[in-house]
């Protein structure tokens, strides 16, 4: 019971899913299994809100290292989650939209995820940075190609590239910086990068193979679940 | 807390306080501009919070960290609950929570079958749940089951049969580029971007460089001999494409931190308009 | 002519580097703060003292941009903004920038978004930077915000065939039945054009596999620079055009305003970081070349 009905469900959804395409009567199933995707899916981001909700209290509860900072996780949840559920401040009915301007949850999205959100990702830009003094080197032909290709890109994605070697005749107009990148993108690039996409396509296909037809199993856990 | 903890914290919000002031002020021309002050400030705050890392780790820090974990978190609950559940389930199952929610009621006679994800979706919160904890397997089984049957279809046509007929390019000329015979092809010999060359040695370099990097991806044999070269080649044109992964992304991390550096600058400090 | 404000960012600019290299060379340890700082002012200093240049469409953009210049007035556009916060600088000036090329040209236009908070940006964009510049165009009529369903790729299998299953109301709950913009619109496959905006996934990629070719339907996308690259193998067969990161996004305004008289004025963020961005390509150009020269200069043992 544990694991055959849902290596049944997994198989029957799979299937519809993979026949719906040859047989046009079976789409309307098709769309009606992805409608209940779509929903189960919402189901999901409660169950990821119960999870914080369950670690930040034990984590109170216990005062574990940092239990002050789950006060400020669960204080952001709760009031996020209430202007949300309650729409407060939204301007229009209960039909208008969750984030229409002016409302709470729109303005605590405005001026506090957004700013969180963007600057955390930013910081990436100083770590780059980092990595290309220390960690960047010609340390062997490979390592060199793709130094050189970097630094093509990097100096044809600017109009600086284009000041360098704006001087080389059309004869050779290749040459120049911002064409050369053009030219690694549209050829080797695209060349890695197809090669890259069929491989993962091909992994994709058989491991969905696999799980439809119940060979993979890894999903389910182990019985002691 | 150390003596110098509370100093920190009482200058950090001295100049809260300060920014708060000034910018209902520079802001007065605008309505409830003690609000927009204050929301300013605190975009400032949680910004300046998150750099503040480049130093060392930090409680301002890690205060922004745990925000941006609990009001994500909610943030996703609430846009699922109101774009998924009211807009799409209420009005297949309920004509009275239709019209409490103020979505147009779709009545259908077999409509009861849209209980069904309802009760996988209550199944997957089992997991939170200290026993049955395992009749969650059953919503993630359908949702392994429907994730395989839709990439299943659509990997094979997209990512595999149109990439692999995509790489077969004319190797000879092209439409824009009719092959007119050797000798015309080495008179109008050009490394002009735009040449017949340049278009041909990119339509080689996709062709042998597509198969040489699938060689270096095959594991099953040996990489030696014919195979070896291909494989050696296939890196060679793989290490080409990390590196312009690697140039964009360097570009992509660079707009990001010109993002919020503008805001500063324009929005909170109005250094420039 | 620079002003004394860009030669003096770009002397402590340089005159830094050359101390970076100084330092390194004789094998001083150098703080990774330092690095950052340097990262720091050569972002800062052409954002409070502006540099900016002049841009070129390259085909793959102009590509995208001619065929939303070419589609007659009445066709319909969906633009898909799937991204968040973390993507908005780069992404959100090409959603502004197209979705104003689109309302210009008289196209209906449907906005949607696959990430929550790309509906979240989708709302501030069309209230603060988009609609204003449109008085003359109505909600219904000209354009119409279905915003946000969650499901991913789910989605997009569902709208490739039916839209209405998914999105029976725009996004304040009016009917679609009852827009003008939908009229004869049963599917994906009835539009003239999709422009998907995003990075991440589900994204430019899911709306290829999902609706651009089993529907055949032309898709245009603008993505984040790091997913960029990974896009190209589908050009042009399957994307009609792309607009990778905030180079791609200032070739499209300085197109715009280019053909277009009436956004002469219009605000272009994309052309206005290009001087940032570029000036922090140098340096970290100069931090590889530092870097490689003490590597090789240490016999290619030293690690710095």
């Amino acid at each position: 019971m544990r694991r055959f009905v849902p290596l049944a469900i997994t198989f029957i959804v799979g299937t519809v899913l993979i026949l719906s395409v040859f047989i046009p009567p079976a789409q309307d199933l098709n769309r009606t299994f992805t409608l209940y995707f779509d929903i189960i899916a919402v189901f999901a981001f409660f169950l990821g809100g119960g999870n914080l909700l369950r670690v930040h209290i034990n984590k109170l509860r216990m005062k574990k290292r940092d239990w002050q900072f789950s006060i400020v996780t669960l204080s952001g949840f709760l009031i996020m989650l209430a202007a949300g559920l309650f729409k407060i401040g939204n301007p229009g009915d209960i039909a208008t939209a969750v984030d229409a301007e002016g409302s709470m949850f729109q303005t605590v999205f405005n001026y506090v995820l957004n700013p969180l959100q963007s600057t955390m990702y930013s910081l990436l830009a100083f770590f780059v940075a980092s990595a290309s003094y220390r960690a960047f080197r010609a340390k062997n032909r490979e390592a060199t190609l793709l130094l050189i290709a970097a630094f093509i890109i990097l100096l044809g994605r600017t109009p600086f590239g284009l000041m360098l070697t704006g001087w080389i005749p059309e004869s050779f107009s290749i040459l120049q910086v911002p064409n050369l990148a053009m030219w690694i993108m549209n050829s080797p690039n695209l060349a890695g990068q197809r090669a890259i996409i069929i491989g993962i396509g091909l992994g994709v296909i058989s491991m969905s193979l696999r799980l439809i037809l119940g060979v993979e199993r890894s999903y389910l856990g182990d019985d002691n679940a | 807390m150390k003596r110098s903890s509370y100093i920190v914290l009482g200058v950090v919000s001295a100049i809260f306080v300060l920014s708060w002031v000034m910018k209902s002020m520079s802001l007065s021309e605008v309505d409830d501009s003690i609000m927009q002050g204050f929301l300013l400030t605190v975009s400032a705050f949680l910004t300046l919070s998150i750099f503040s890392f480049l130093y060392k780790d930090n409680p301002f820090y890690k205060f922004a960290e745990h925000l941006f974990v609990g009001v994500s978190a909610a943030f996703w609950m609430c846009q699922g609950f109101w774009s998924t559940l009211v807009g799409n389930l209420i009005p297949r199952v309920s004509e009275s929570l239709s019209g409490f929610f103020m979505v147009p009621y779709q009545p259908g006679s077999f409509n009861f079958h849209y209980w069904i994800p309802v009760i996988l979706g209550l199944l997957l919160l089992m997991r939170l749940a200290p026993k049955g904890g395992w009749l969650s397997r059953w919503p993630l089984a359908f949702i392994v089951g429907t994730t395989a049957g839709l990439n299943f279809i659509k990997y094979l046509r997209s990512d595999f049969i149109d990439q692999v007929s995509s790489t077969f390019v004319p190797l000879l000329g092209d439409e824009t580029n009719k092959w007119t015979g050797v000798g015309d092809f080495f008179s109008n010999l050009s490394l002009s971007a735009d040449s017949q060359f340049v278009a041909l040695l990119a339509n080689w370099v996709i062709f042998v460089g597509v198969f040489s990097g699938l060689v270096y991806f095959f594991f099953s044999k040996e990489h030696k001999g014919v195979f070896g070269v291909g494989s050696r080649v296939g890196i060679w044109i793989l290490m080409i494409t990390f590196g312009a992964s690697f140039g964009y992304t360097v570009m992509g991390r660079i707009s990001l931190l010109v993002g919020r550096l503008t805001f500063l600058f324009r929005d909170w400090l109005g250094l420039i308009s | 002519m620079p002003n004394l404000g860009v030669i003096i960012s770009l002397s402590v600019i340089f005159g830094g580097l050359a101390w970076l290299a100084y330092r390194s060379i004789k094998g001083y340890e150098i703080d990774r703060r330092v690095i950052f700082v340097f990262i720091g002012i050569a972002v800062s200093a052409p954002l409070l003292f502006p540099i900016t240049f002049e841009e070129k469409a390259t085909p793959i953009v102009e590509r995208l941009f001619n065929r939303i210049d070419e589609l007659p007035a009445g066709s319909r556009v969906l633009i898909s903004f799937d991204f968040d916060p973390a993507m908005a600088p780069e992404v959100q000036p090409m959603a502004n920038a197209i979705s104003r090329h689109c309302l210009h040209k008289g196209h209906k236009v449907i906005f949607m978004s696959l990430w929550g908070t790309g509906q979240s940006l989708m709302t501030a964009a069309l209230a603060n930077d988009i609609l204003p510049g449109f008085p003359e165009k109505k909600d219904g009529r000209d354009f119409v915000n279905i915003g946000y369903k969650a499901g991913n790729e789910g989605v997009l299998n569902i709208i490739v065939s039916d839209f209405r299953k998914m999105f029976p109301t725009d996004v304040n709950g009016v009917p679609l039945d009852s827009t003008e913009v939908f009229d004869g619109i049963e599917s994906c496959k009835d539009l003239d054009l999709i422009v998907a905006l995003g990075g991440g996934r589900p994204g430019p990629k899911e709306w290829v596999l999902f609706v651009g070719d089993p529907g055949n339907v032309p898709i245009g996308v603008g993505v984040a620079a790091v997913v960029a690259p990974q896009l190209y193998p589908y050009y042009p067969q399957q994307i009609i055009g792309i607009l990778g990161g905030i180079k791609g996004a200032a070739e499209y305004e300085s197109e715009l305003i280019k053909r277009h008289e009436r956004f002469a004025d219009m605000p272009t963020p994309g052309l206005r970081m290009m001087g940032p961005q570029t000036l922090a390509h140098m340096v970290i150009m100069f931090f590889i070349i530092i870097g490689n020269v003490v590597f090789f200069m240490t016999g290619r043992k030293k690690v710095i």
